[in-house]
């Protein structure tokens, strides 16, 4: 009996083992077959042109245009989250504490443009900012400038478009991590004689932090690949690393140099999630000790 | 520790959603230091008029006032009242020490003083050096401490509970029931208790209110809220009582099919009457006793055993049911007849409640 007990708990410790394995490997196959395999085609392409090579990677790190836009393309990113973060928290906020059917109202206004290719939302901001566009005649017929704004072809347009594309992918998880606070809590917030900003800064907002990472990470990450909104609102001045890779493989027919430009993104975004992580106690914003 | 307690006065109170009536009518008085209990069955309405209290939910009429101040529109955080939750409502990303400190903080006192307190107020509760202890380390038991320590630690003159006690088990929750009463009578606060487990309202209760529909009916001390209930609903909440409807006789007996039975109570006007019997009022017929008793015979049907105690089911020849319950020991065991037996029992006429089916 004593002997033969671990036996058995092994054994079927083992078979459970496999039967999860079973079940994952669908999962592991689709994952291998659809990321792990491009990315190391990419890898192996970035490093070998009739034998090994790293003259893609000291190219990228010796010439100016390619550091200009890899800073450039972070800004425009950093940027971006921000922006969506200062829109998204009050909109996901208000659909939060809005009484129901109204807080679907908030939400489908926000999810409405996804309806929208990117391509004809690019191309309505062009109509709304350029020179000639809605906004600058607006100005100019109220008196308010003389010469029209530069409102588009340069960064700012783009950082507006990518901000109005990206920003339902802030407000969605922040309004997950919102309506999953238990309304009590603000209560016992008010009942232990905390008022309205108390309660929010002390209780809301930290238990909300997670959706404000997981925001943050979706619109920060997408942002980084953004091409067609750059490509058109930018103005040829704005270019952003999607817009080298695109540039080498169209322009050039280097796919090593675009494929290293690529693994050089991943790299970056990988070493500053590893740093975010070792200065923000995830742990701690994610599990709630 | 101790500031006294606060008056309550809650008047004619209503709140309305759309077409449901959560609280009808309610009207309400509890003094300093009192411990009320608001009871009824689940959708009674005790939470929305406990919300009502906490300044939560606002009444569709009516006023509350605490003391000599009307609070009816004044915002929760400025009642300065305790209030513990259901769900004990803890501040999960906070330690133990920041969640009983934040009604502190809230007051803007100084961070100096706030070590002392809060050690003052986990000791009251037994959780002394908890403070760095995170929220899901805590079992249930000691979840609920920490609700009331930080409920506790202002010093308020009146404390609300929403069945604080109910996601413990049996033996944990009979502890803290005796704690609390204890600790009631220290701090010496005002608290209105909600739960619908009759035994813990009776335990600790200077008074209970009983609650239906929305609608207070009745509202008195335990004992006599068990001696004297105000009609059929009230019988059949507090204790354990069989309802079988009779007929009034004159001003001091009712028949009970063919057996008539006398009460030395007031027998309520009106029909739709029924006698509560309480089964631990139902005495075995031992022949002797005074001849003024009244005497039901009924067939044994049933016997369960339930540790302290047996529980007898008789079925009267009219085929209405009734229990009664008898201590465990040979002596009374001894006088059950097996079941299919015929067995008297008797019923004292200051026992012989007689209640409207509802209330007029
Ligand atoms: N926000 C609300 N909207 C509509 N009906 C409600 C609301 N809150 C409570 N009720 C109704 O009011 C009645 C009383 O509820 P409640 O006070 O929670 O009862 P209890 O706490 O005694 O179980 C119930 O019938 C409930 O369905
Ligand atoms: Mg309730």
């Amino acid at each position: 009996m004593t002997g033969s007990a671990p036996d058995i708990s092994l054994r079927h410790q083992r078979r459970e083992q496999l039967t999860m394995l079973a079940l994952a490997l669908p999962a592991l196959l689709v994952i291998l077959l659809l990321i792990v395999l491009p990315v190391g085609w990419l890898a192996w392409q970035s490093i070998w042109h009739n034998g090994f090579t790293f003259e893609n990677y000291r190219r990228i790190f010796s010439e100016d245009i390619y550091w200009r836009s890899f800073a450039l393309t972070f800004e425009i990113s950093l940027a971006v989250t921000l922006l969506a973060l200062l829109l998204g928290y009050p909109i996901a906020y208000a659909a939060s504490i809005a009484p129901r059917g109204w807080n679907i109202v908030i939400l489908a206004l926000v999810v409405l443009p996804f309806w929208t290719s990117v391509l004809v939302r690019a191309y309505a901001w062009l109509a709304l900012l350029q020179r000639t566009g809605v906004i600058n005649q607006l100005l100019r017929q109220l008196g308010l400038i003389d010469e029209p704004l530069a409102l588009v072809h340069n960064t700012f347009g783009t950082v507006v478009a990518t901000l109005h594309i990206l920003l339902p992918f802030m407000v969605l998880p922040l309004y997950a991590t919102m309506q999953k606070i238990p309304r009590d809590l603000l209560q016992a917030g008010a009942s232990l004689g905390a008022g309205p900003v108390l309660t929010f800064w002390r209780v809301f907002l930290p238990l909300s932090l997670p959706g404000v990472l997981a925001g943050c990470t979706l619109v920060f990450v997408l942002a980084l690949g953004f091409y067609i909104t750059p490509e058109l609102l930018g103005g040829g001045r704005t270019v952003m690393v999607s817009m080298l890779v695109s540039r080498n493989v169209e322009l050039y027919d280097q796919w090593g140099a675009a494929s290293a430009v690529g693994v050089v993104l991943l790299a970056a975004v990988a070493a500053i999630f590893f740093a975010v992580s070792r200065f923000i106690p995830l742990d701690r914003v994610l599990g709630q000790k | 520790m101790d500031k006294g307690g606060e008056s309550v006065d809650i008047r004619s109170a209503s709140k309305h959603y759309d077409a449901v009536r959560a609280l009808d009518n309610v009207t309400l008085n509890v003094a300093p230091r009192e411990f009320v209990s608001l009871l009824g069955p689940s959708g009674s309405g005790k939470t929305t008029l406990l919300g009502i209290l906490g300044g939560f939910i606002q009444p569709s009429s009516g006023s509350v006032h605490f003391g000599d101040r009307d609070v009816t529109l004044l915002p929760p955080h400025k009642r300065d009242i305790g209030v513990v939750f259901q769900n004990y409502a803890l501040f999960p990303h906070m330690s133990v020490g920041e969640n009983v400190a934040f009604p502190l903080r809230a007051r803007r006192l100084p961070k100096a003083d706030w070590p002392k307190k809060v050690n003052a107020a986990l000791a009251m509760v037994g959780l002394a050096g908890y403070e760095s202890r995170g929220i899901s380390q805590l079992s249930g038991g000691q979840r609920q401490r920490v609700a009331l320590a930080r409920a506790m630690i202002f010093e308020p003159r009146l404390i609300l509970m929403d069945e604080p006690l109910s996601a413990l088990d049996k033996q944990l929750r009979e502890a803290m029931q005796i704690e609390l009463r204890e600790l009631h009578r220290r701090i010496g606060a005002t608290i209105i208790y909600v739960t619908h487990d009759q035994r813990e309202a009776l335990t600790m209760s200077d008074r209970v209110a009983i609650l239906k529909d929305g609608k207070l009916v009745q509202i008195d001390a335990p004992q006599r809220l068990h001696d004297h209930p105000a009609d059929a609903f009230v019988a059949s909440f507090i204790g354990e009582a069989s309802l079988l409807p009779v007929h009034p006789v004159d001003s001091c007996s009712v028949a009970l099919g063919s057996s008539i039975l006398r009460s030395t109570r007031r027998i309520p006007d009106g029909d739709g009457l029924m006698l509560a019997v309480h089964s631990e009022k139902l005495l075995i017929d031992d022949g002797k006793g005074d001849a003024a008793r009244n005497r039901l015979t009924g067939k044994v049907t049933d016997i369960v055993y339930q540790g302290e105690s047996l529980r007898v089911f008789l079925q009267l020849p009219d085929g209405t049911a009734l229990s009664l319950r008898q201590p465990s020991h040979y002596e009374a065991a001894r006088r059950i007849p097996p079941v299919g037996g015929d067995l008297t029992v008797t019923l004292h006429p200051e026992d012989t409640i007689v209640v409207p089916k509802a209330r007029q």
